[in-house]
């Protein structure tokens, strides 16, 4: 399913954003270049490192204050966010894009009820009180937490893992946004609660049409639930196409071996589970051509000295290396 | 689940602190105070002026001049003798007290850590409770029947010390006992002293040094405190409190003996504080608790 | 919950008793006769076989400390040496003077420390943050004696702007608030400075936990998000605090006393020692003790109340 231009809702374009260290200027996100389509949802898969949770903290606004977006834009909805106020910005928090992370654990207020954390994230709405407990409520009702009208008063520690990430669902859905970021969410969760979260999630996209930018490296859980996979390594976009050109036709040598070394993937058995050797680049000092380079083994001269361009390889389907420039097959 | 021991500091570590406190403004400040304040007091009876218990009646109450560079007091003993002497004399209430409380601290603490529970429960009853009294108030209650001494103020600095030292001690202790190597050192045969000894001590010692530097400001003002109560080191003794007294009781008179009784002691608690703050921060970030 | 309580509640009571037992001990454990040691040397024979015998010393220790426990229990000090009047008469005329001392320290420092902190933790290492940490040092080292004597000297007596001595007319407010400036503020200096590091060290370690980020991610302005999310949490450790710091404020009054020359617990002690009326010493420490142990125990029992996840590992 390739996105129509004017149907995208988030579009990324040529993205860096650099982290001022003691250790020099480390670059996280290099040139990043992705598209979310209206109503559709998008995999962020990589390594941990590869700069997954730079890019979404980047379309949030989140950033850490040492973080410096060097260039690009993030156009949502057809307005660049790295261009708004912090004001503007946060109108759109929790209300055009909502967001829900990995811990279920710590993300919500100890302190403080659950009825009020979601009556709190409604303040924008002119209506009474009365009125945004119900649609509390009816959320939870919908996200699968039973009872909920009597359980507005508890705290978030009274629920399990797999309940409180509900809960953070039914927050982030509430003001029925247009994207969802989803950072992880199930990567806390055993395998059982995995699949339900999936699951509901799923239902709830289906239902409300929101898109949804999800990040994991649970590359099972991607295949399951998105359209579109984005595959990062090391701060940059090896390779994008819809899921069924990346788990079955992987061009870029980096995604290849990713979906290879899956443990789910590997049908015979086997002793040793395969690896992909070496390390990442140090991102203080990243080298001159592609990312990949000494890590791949079908670098040639040209990978080591300049970095490879987006190759477009049909059907909405691109990848980050030379070596697909050469029309020759992967 | 095991907790992090506290790596023993690296050879050459104690260089690389000191280039580290070179850098930091407060820290060298600390030092260098805490550098003078120390020569001070061991060279004391070298670099008195005059004597410090020697009164001068024809002298008394003088501003400060080229002869008496702090002034004399009312009974004209010459103040920048006993403010050198005061110095000393802090030190050593320090010295002794914190020493006693850590060897004290240290080994009740290891025992409360690593012996029986009921034990472990009887000492911690006993910690709290002296804890449970106001310093000041149980110091007070001590002199009350004793008299005053500086014996006296040593020994009440170390009681009341000890239960701070001992539960760090056992809070170190009780993380570490569980750890796997202690756990084989014991399964093959190894006495408790020989644990507590070779496993336990040198991974608490580090903290506690720390912790015990931090103590030397609020120990040497609880002396002056006494001291200036009347309560500490016995006349004609100097003490940094001592002269304090003497400036309250004549503060109408002149300003002079709060100012030069004062200025040593703020100098001198704030150059502990600094310099311990730095070495903490360069040698156990963690002890940190606000960064 | 409830249980919790019950068992704090025990302990602070168990630690009492010892304490008293250790009080009263101590003058059995110092060499020499008991009725000597409170009468002073001058004591003759008689006088010290009266008091003997008034005060039960001839029982056996067990059935004295039994006798004083229970004594206690009913409000009963024992009595003055001197002036026959009950200990606890002395001691509670007094305490009211000191606890208004104390309760004006707090207020002046938790008023200025908290918003202090709360800057500071927002405007993390920007020149007033690190000037604040420095001074914030700088005034919890300060013997508050000293701070006393200093502004005794710079404001009383040189500028005169408060007064030097005592507590002010009785029945008059405003004196008795004059009164007060000067000792409170040097009480309560070293606090400001130690609870602007609390505050300042708790806002940081909330502000960096997750749920704030969450809170952050769904738009709520950035006042709801520091005041409702992160200083609620960031107080706790505060009130902790406050009970454990009865304990240094109750020594503190103490120096304060006498710099000032202010009527309270601290004045008592120290004039009791000095006409050796043993009794009445003991009787306030006592009172300040027991004041210490309510207080920590109050502020643990509040503090657990407060906090949610304290009480959930309560259950």
């Amino acid at each position: 399913m390739s996105a129509a231009a004017g149907d995208t809702v988030l579009e990324i374009r040529d993205l860096t954003v650099v982290f001022r260290t003691e250790r020099g200027r480390l670059k996280a996100l290099d040139r990043v270049a992705l598209d979310v389509p209206r109503g559709g949802i998008v995999g962020i898969v990589g390594e941990s490192g590869c700069g997954k949770s730079t890019l979404i903290s980047a379309v949030i606004r989140l950033l850490a204050a040492n973080a410096e977006i060097e260039s690009g834009t993030i156009d949502f909805e057809g307005r660049d966010l790295l261009t708004l106020s912090e004001d503007a910005m946060r109108r759109l928090r929790g209300d055009r894009i909502s967001m829900i992370f990995q811990d279920p654990m710590t993300a919500l207020n100890p302190v403080l009820s659950i009825g009020r954390q979601m009556t709190d994230i409604q303040y924008r709405e002119r209506i009474g009180g009365a009125e945004k407990r119900r649609r509390a409520v009816a959320m939870l009702d919908r996200v699968g937490i039973p009872d909920a009208a009597a359980r507005l008063g508890a705290h978030p520690h009274a629920f399990s893992g797999g309940m409180r990430q509900r809960i953070a669902i039914a927050m982030a859905l509430m003001a029925e946004p247009a994207l969802l970021i989803a950072d992880e969410p199930t990567t806390a969760l055993d395998a059982t609660l995995e699949v339900q979260i999936i699951h509901l999630l799923r239902a709830l996209q289906r239902d409300t049409q929101c898109s949804i930018l999800f990040v994991s490296h649970h590359l099972g859980v991607v295949a399951e639930l998105c359209d579109r996979v984005v595959v990062m390594y090391a701060g940059t976009v090896v390779e994008q196409g819809d899921v069924r050109q990346i788990f079955h036709h992987a061009r870029h040598p980096y995604a290849h071996k990713l979906l290879e070394c899956d443990p789910a993937r590997i049908a015979q058995r086997t002793r040793g589970l395969p690896t992909i050797p070496g390390d990442i680049p140090d991102l203080a000092r990243p080298p001159p051509g592609c990312i990949f380079a000494d890590r791949c083994d079908r670098a040639i001269e040209r990978c080591r000295a300049t970095p490879p361009p987006e190759i477009d390889l049909g059907d909405g389907h691109r990848a980050r290396c030379h070596r697909l420039d050469e029309g020759t097959e992967a | 689940m095991t907790a992090a021991a506290i790596p023993p500091a690296p050879d050459g570590a104690i260089r690389g602190a000191l280039r580290r406190l070179a850098r930091d403004p407060l820290g060298s400040a600390g030092l260098a105070i805490v550098v003078v304040v120390v020569l001070s007091a061991l060279l004391a009876d070298l670099i008195v002026p005059y004597d410090p218990i020697a009164m001068n009646i024809r002298d008394r109450m003088q501003e400060p001049s080229l002869n008496h560079i702090l002034g004399t007091d009312q009974l004209g003993r010459d103040t920048l003798s006993r403010v050198i002497m005061g110095g000393r004399i802090a030190l050593e209430v320090a010295l002794f007290s914190i020493g006693g409380a850590l060897s004290v601290g240290l080994a009740l603490g290891m025992v409360a850590g690593f012996g029986p529970r009921w034990l472990d429960n009887a000492l911690i009853l006993l910690f709290d409770t002296v804890r449970s009294f106001p310093t000041v108030m149980f110091a007070l209650a001590i002199v009350a029947l004793v008299g005053p001494s500086l014996r006296t103020i040593i020994a009440v600095i170390i009681v009341t010390s000890i239960p701070i030292y001992g539960r760090v001690v056992r809070t170190q202790t009780l993380a570490i006992r569980n750890n796997e190597y202690i756990l084989a050192e014991r399964a093959m045969g190894a006495s408790m002293a020989r644990v507590l000894a070779v496993h336990i001590l040198p991974n608490v010692i580090g903290p506690l040094l720390i912790l015990a530097s931090m103590d030397i400001p609020g120990v040497i003002a609880f002396e002056a405190g006494l001291s200036f109560l009347g309560l500490g080191v016995k006349p004609p003794t100097p003490s940094w409190g001592t002269i304090l007294a003497d400036g309250l009781a004549l503060v109408r008179n002149t300003p002079w003996l709060i100012v030069a009784g004062g200025i040593p002691l703020i100098l001198t608690t704030l150059g502990f504080t600094f310099l311990g703050e730095s070495l903490r921060d360069i040698f156990d970030p963690k002890l940190r608790k606000d960064l | 919950m409830f249980l919790y309580i019950v068992k704090r509640v025990g302990l602070g009571a168990v630690i009492i008793v010892i304490a008293i037992v250790l009080l009263y001990g101590m003058i059995h454990l110092i060499p020499g006769d008991p009725a000597s040691i409170i009468l002073g040397p001058r004591a003759t024979p008689e006088l010290r076989a009266a008091l003997a015998a008034k005060m039960g010393l001839d029982k056996p220790f067990p059935v004295q400390i039994a006798t004083f426990l229970v004594d206690v229990a009913r409000g009963d000090l024992g009595t003055d040496v001197f002036s026959n009047r009950p200990v606890a008469e002395i001691v509670f005329s007094q305490l009211p003077h000191t606890l208004a001392l104390i309760i004006a320290a707090i207020t002046w420092a938790m008023a200025i420390g908290i918003p202090l902190g709360c800057y500071s933790a927002l405007h993390r290492n920007t020149m007033i943050d690190k000037i604040t940490g420095v001074i914030s040092v700088g005034c919890i080292t300060l013997p508050s004696f000293l701070v006393a004597l200093y502004a005794l000297l710079v404001f009383a007596v040189w500028l005169k702007w408060f007064p030097a001595i005592g507590a002010g007319r009785t029945g008059d407010l405003a004196s008795q608030a004059r009164h007060l400036v000067l000792p409170a503020f040097a009480i309560g200096l070293g606090w400001v400075g130690y609870i602007a590091r609390l505050v300042r060290a708790s806002m940081l370690e909330v502000l960096a936990e997750n749920h704030v980020r969450t809170a952050r991610a769904f738009g709520l302005p950035e006042r709801v998000v520091i005041f409702r999310y992160v200083l609620r949490l960031a107080i706790l450790p505060t009130v902790t605090v406050i009970g454990i710091g009865i304990g240094f404020l109750l020594s503190a009054a103490v120096f304060i006393e006498v710099v000032f020359a202010r009527p309270g617990i601290g004045k008592l002690i120290i004039d009791s020692i000095t006409t050796r009326n043993y009794p009445v010493v003991m009787g306030a420490v006592l009172a300040s003790t027991v004041l210490f142990v309510v207080s920590t125990t109050l502020s643990d029992i509040v503090n657990a109340i407060l906090d949610p996840r304290i009480r959930s590992s309560l259950r």
